[in-house]
């Protein structure tokens, strides 16, 4: 009798200093993310500019106004577009590289310490001074990529990676080709291929060596094992990857702004959201855009889960 | 069914592989062979070479790398350290001013690593080790915040600290970032505290131990690899922060952290290159130094979530 009243008055105790715990974390947590995310959504439907912001209060005159001016407005629909094709393009050559990168580090070699750290590099590294370094090394004036094309590989001029569209005309039909947008993406895949390089390496090394020896046995080519028995492994790993990328590069703002600032049809929904907050000083307009920005990106999330959520089921 | 499986492919062992399947196998294993290395090696130099070139220019002088730019090298007497005393000096002295840049990216990283793990150990302690009302709503909700996009917080964040006239301050900085990481971090450190055994808490209960001498005592002192890895995961993710430093400090030069100062003067034509490549070393350094002291532990936290999945 006297043993379960202390137990459950240790319980009750611990009840109490749970939530003691928790409460300094909740706390920040709750008043730096979770109310400025409400308050986004009460902005993104007031007229809030910069220079009236001291006169508006939570109950302000709601609209729709900055929805229909957002979806009408130039460059609004290009944005998102923009945005889809860098996150996918992003994503994808991401997970490939990774992908190669943890197959080709598979067998232990002399040094793979090293190179698997080095090959993180690049997702360590702060953003800005990577960017430079790129912007630095594209650059058509001195930059080394354009100084070995036009000298080692018999490129006729410099080409601006950063800052031009070019069109391509074989057999008469002209194909634009968005050089600046390949290039962000590049970039994004160099960044972030070590943190799937990461991810399936980890994979890789909890699966079991006898399927694969007994696949050898029966004289499995090395692609056809790949096929058949490592990759059906991973591909759990990969659907979180994919989901997992795709959220960060689809809000991604610092490599653009920081390589092109939006500039050459690289302009993304998040580098919008910032100038329009800050060069324009509209916080109406630029919420609503964060907001259209975050809504579709859960829509697209939930529909990938739901989709590949029924195909492990049924597998 | 790994049974069956067994059975089935050991039935055609009996038989002799065919000879084209041996063929093909055989090209497979060499045309690999060949390739493997030739990729680790395009992989290396993707990965090293734009740090090496961050280095090489950093030490060139900067009329000899607009006359020769394709130069992989720099030759011991043309080596100029002249870049990094002009980086380094402060604005008055005709420098740059990254000596404060430093300073101000220092104090708000490691600011941020302090006040995270003060409210982040104890709430991951609680949420691996307590049962109080709501504790996995609130584990869920740390979740999610990880995944909330940033450029969402940014335009109230903005307001309201234009608002209380506390944007431009470092303080600000650093409570947003708290509040960013500290739900990352708990998540990190419970898996941590998960996996210490709760016989070794219930023995120091019987002998008399509140949950608070417990906690300090045992929990702590056995999470201390965790809650090291934790501190240097975050002080990288404070350190090359961007976005916010951006929105907060640009009026405030002499607030900018070293990320802000060097994206906002490479902006400038005044500024040599190689100048700034002397700034891109002194913001990468420090975290790879980092890096390299804690790879082993980083990458084991990185990769903690990754096995549910």
């Amino acid at each position: 009798m006297s043993r379960s009243r202390l137990r459950s008055s240790r319980a009750r105790q611990d009840a109490r200093t749970g939530l003691a715990l928790i409460s300094p974390t909740f706390v920040i947590v709750f008043t730096m993310v979770v109310l400025p995310i409400l308050w986004t959504v009460s902005l993104a439907f007031q007229q809030v500019r910069l220079l009236n912001l001291r006169t508006t209060g939570i109950i302000g005159d709601y609209s729709v106004e900055n929805f229909t001016a957002v979806l009408k407005s130039d460059g609004f629909i290009d944005a998102l577009v923009t945005t889809l094709v860098y996150s996918v393009g992003g994503t994808a050559s991401a997970i490939i590289l990774g992908l190669i990168a943890a197959l080709a580090l598979r067998k232990p070699f002399r040094g793979r310490g090293f190179v698997r750290a080095a090959l993180l590099l690049p997702y360590v590294a702060p953003v800005v001074a990577a960017a430079f370094v790129w912007t630095t090394l594209l650059n058509p004036q001195y930059g080394l990529a354009n100084e070995w094309g036009t000298g080692l590989l018999g490129w006729e001029e410099p080409i601006a990676f950063l800052s031009s569209r070019d069109e391509l005309s074989p057999f008469g039909i002209t194909i634009p080709i968005p050089t600046a947008l390949l290039t962000v993406i590049a970039f994004e895949a160099w960044r972030s291929f070590p943190f799937a390089f990461l991810f399936l390496t980890a994979r890789m090394e909890a699966i079991p060596n006898t399927l694969e020896e007994a696949g050898e046995l029966d004289g499995a080519t090395p692609t056809q094992r790949f096929r058949h028995i490592v990759l059906p492994q991973l591909l759990p790993t990969i659907a979180v990857l994919t989901v997992l990328r795709f959220i960060w590069t689809f809000n991604n703002f610092d490599d653009i702004y920081l390589l092109t600032g939006g500039g050459a049809g690289t302009e993304v929904v998040s580098v919008r959201v910032y100038n329009f907050l800050i060069a324009r000083g509209d916080i109406g307009a630029a919420a609503a855009q964060a907001l259209v920005l975050a809504v579709i990106l859960a829509v697209l999330v939930t529909a990938y889960l739901k989709f590949f959520g029924r195909q492990e089921e049924a597998a | 069914m790994s049974q069956a499986t067994v059975t089935e492919t050991a039935t055609p062992r009996t038989t002799p592989p065919t000879g084209r399947g041996t063929r093909r196998n055989a090209i497979e294993r060499r045309v690999l062979r060949v390739l493997r290395p030739i990729v680790i090696a395009l992989f290396l130099l993707a990965a090293l070479f734009p740090f090496y070139y961050m280095i090489l220019l950093s030490f060139r002088p900067l009329e000899e790398v607009l006359q020769n730019p394709g130069s992989l090298w720099v030759s011991p007497s043309d080596i100029d350290p002249g870049t990094y005393t002009d980086v380094l000096k402060s604005e008055e002295d005709g420098g740059q001013g990254f000596l404060s840049f430093i300073r101000n990216s220092a104090l708000v990283a490691i600011g941020t690593v302090l006040f995270t793990l003060l409210v982040a150990v104890p709430g991951a302690y609680a949420v691996s080790r307590l049962e109080f009302f709501g504790r996995r709503r609130i584990s869920a909700l740390f979740l999610a915040v990880y995944f909330f996009p940033a450029i969402l917080l940014a335009v109230p964040l903005f307001v309201f600290f234009t608002r209380i006239e506390m944007r431009g301050s470092l303080v600000a900085l650093l409570i947003v970032y708290v509040a960013q990481v500290a739900a990352v971090s708990i998540y990190m450190l419970r898996n941590y505290f998960d996996t210490i055994p709760v016989s070794l808490e219930d023995a120091a209960a019987i002998d008399g131990c509140s949950r608070l001498q417990t906690m300090r005592h045992i929990s702590l002192p056995l999470a201390m690899p965790a809650i090291i890895s934790n501190a240097l995961f975050i002080f990288m993710i404070a350190w090359n922060e961007f976005l916010f430093a951006l929105l907060f400090l640009l009026e405030r030069r002499d607030n900018w952290t070293v990320s802000l100062g060097l994206s906002r003067l490479s902006g400038s034509i005044e500024v040599p290159t190689t100048t700034l490549m002397a700034g891109s070393v002194i913001l990468t350094v420090p975290i790879i130094l980092l890096f390299f002291i804690s790879e082993r532990w980083l990458t084991g936290g990185l990769t903690a979530g990754a096995e549910k999945g």
